[in-house]
């Protein structure tokens, strides 16, 4: 991915996107999207990012970035077995099946 | 007064004193609805024949002596939570076929209560909205004007709560989802603590910031309705275990002595006056009580909308990434192989703002921009956070308007993603501190309704209930009924 366009001006899309890092976004997200949303998302991406690039100005130096909003750990529990076997349930609402198997397109020729 | 005029708690009474049995309660809200929603939208579905079946259950089981603290009450839940055998939706095309095979710990916990389910609320596309027209299903319209959102992205419960479809509503605030759409609909909107209330079964969007709510009338019956939702669940790994109170009966506590913070910004050009005044005078009420006001200062406060849509957009493309047309939802025909197959479910399945903010999400999580968006802003969150514990060292309650304008006109806002995005101005930094918060009726400004915003210390849900109840003792905001509805 390219580096952030930054332009000297302040105003609106100070920091903005192109088409080719947005196809590289929806790649990274497995989104196929169409020329027409391909064209607004350059300019939407790039109101949001912009956006939020106010987020540079605040002091932060030494801050600790937060992990949990009440400082809570993450509980653990006895390793044992709680779920029952409920896979045909489960696969009622799956698109394709076949012997318990999710079906997918052909990956290994 | 007629069934669907009466409050949850009015209801409860009515039922035990055996004025009406449940299930004339539910066929008086199940005609209602059939005849009303078609102006509104504010159901995805209804699930009548369930509804009759529980409600002659608990009508069985009072005559036997035998009951919850919710028996025979109706309710609707918003589609965000599972319903074990019922379309859970998530107000999404990806998940239009999704027969949910469990149901989630708030709609299990509701229905051991003895509640009635009426069926599930539309909302924004998986919670991503504040003014419901993201949703798969079409926009709700606002009760008290037809042209108007209620907000979102609880927009479908707090539509079906004002037009008086059903007493309580779950729902669920990631950035304000539950209060904002109270606000514009005069109900009553409360977000608890974060993990106060189970998100198991609850689809998540922004984990570190979901949290499971109620949209109701009265702080009474959000009380009532929490007292049963909150709780430790051990299959909620964020749920904390902490001693559920017992709301209803700390609401009759004196407001008296009660320390009311202001925050200067929260006053500032970008609310609208006449809101400002109402919320003002609604500050004036709670001062009559006893409460005394001082000013209290966020410094920075005005980061929290750009942080949020940083962390929210960041979580919810890596929750999202379980929408895979493989194993549930919706899945693109004939796919060329299997990147394809991703691609295009995906592409084909979600909605515009979805995407946006899984895009958003994949690029501030990207390999060299991590740094400068992600971190930075859950930094900046941690400032947040910490400028809030230092306003509840001297204040009880922080007080101020649940959103900058009455409702909005559909259509005003969709093509400008920030302009939507600064609804949610006062509300957010609830969400990121993990803090409760309510919103109640507090006037209108030409015929729309506004909102009073309350915040409260981690674990403070019974001082905002109980700063929210006498409120509403001394007005009577929250009886208005939209003219169209009433």
């Amino acid at each position: 991915m390219g580096g952030r366009n930054t332009t000297e001006n302040p105003g609106k899309n100070n920091v903005s996107l192109d088409k080719d890092q947005v196809r590289h976004i929806a790649t990274l997200a497995r989104l196929k999207l169409t020329d027409e949303e391909y064209d607004e998302s350059v300019d939407k991406l790039s109101r949001i990012v912009d956006f939020v690039d106010q987020l540079s100005r605040a002091d932060t130096d030494g801050v600790m970035p937060m992990a949990h909003p009440l400082d809570a750990a993450q509980r653990l529990r006895p390793d044992v077995v709680t779920e029952t076997d409920d896979r045909d349930r489960f696969q009622a609402n799956a698109p394709s099946t076949r012997d318990g198997l999710y079906l997918v397109p052909k990956v290994i020729e | 007064m007629a069934l669907h005029e009466m409050t949850l708690s009015e209801l409860a009474a009515g039922l035990a004193a055996g004025e009406f049995s449940s299930v004339e309660l539910t066929q008086a809200l199940l005609d209602r609805i059939a005849a009303e929603d078609g102006k509104l939208n504010a159901l995805i579905t209804v699930t009548g024949d369930q509804a009759i079946a529980t409600a002659k259950k608990a009508d069985a089981d009072r005559a036997a002596g035998r009951g919850g603290q919710l028996a025979g009450l109706p309710i609707i839940h918003k589609d965000i939570f599972c319903t074990r055998g019922v379309r859970t939706s998530c107000g999404s095309k990806m998940l239009d076929n999704f027969i949910s095979p469990y149901d989630a710990t708030i709609v299990e916990r509701i229905a051991q209560a003895g509640a009635v389910m009426l069926g599930k609320a539309n909302m924004d596309e998986f919670a991503m909205g504040s003014s419901n027209e993201t949703s798969f299903y079409g926009p709700v319209r606002n009760p008290w004007d037809l042209d108007r959102s209620p907000g979102g992205s609880s927009g479908g419960s707090a539509a079906s709560v004002a037009a008086r479809f059903a007493p309580a509503a779950t729902a669920t605030d990631t950035g304000g989802s539950i209060r904002q759409p109270a606000a514009l609909t005069n109900t009553v909107g409360l977000k608890p603590t974060y993990g106060r209330v189970s998100r198991y079964g609850m689809i998540a969007f922004a984990s570190s910031l979901d949290q499971a709510g109620t949209i109701t009338r009265t702080a009474e019956d959000a009380a009532r309705l929490l007292s049963v939702m909150a709780g430790f669940d051990a299959r909620d790994s964020t749920s904390i275990d902490e001693p559920v109170p017992d709301y209803v009966a700390e609401l009759g506590e004196a407001v008296k002595g009660l320390r009311v913070g202001i925050v200067r910004q929260h006053f500032d050009a970008g609310l609208d006056p006449d809101c400002g005044a109402r919320v003002k005078e609604a500050i004036a009420v709670l001062e009559s009580l006893g409460a005394r006001t001082t000013e209290v200062d966020l410094p920075n406060i005005d980061l929290s909308v750009p942080t949020y849509y940083v962390v929210a957009p960041a979580e919810c493309s890596s929750n999202l990434s379980r929408f895979d047309g493989v194993r549930f939802g919706y899945r693109a025909d004939d796919p060329e192989d299997l990147f394809d197959l991703y691609c295009r479910s995906r592409g084909e399945g979600f909605g515009d703002e979805v995407k946006r903010r899984i895009m958003t999400g994949t690029y501030v999580l990207s390999a060299g921009y991590y740094d400068a968006y992600y971190l930075k802003a859950q930094q900046v969150r941690q400032l947040i956070a910490d400028d809030f514990r230092k306003a509840f060292a001297d204040v009880d309650v922080i007080a101020g308007p649940t959103s900058p304008t009455p409702a909005f006109r559909l259509g005003d806002k969709v093509d400008d993603p920030i302009t939507m995005y600064l609804n949610d101005i006062y509300t957010i930094g609830a969400n990121l501190a993990g803090l409760p918060g309510i919103s109640v009726p507090c006037g209108f400004v030409d015929g729309l309704p506004v909102g009073l915003h309350l915040v409260g210390p981690h674990f403070g849900e019974s001082v905002l209930l109980r700063c929210a109840h006498q409120y509403q003792q001394q007005t009577d905001w929250h009886r208005a009924s939209p003219e169209a509805f009433s």
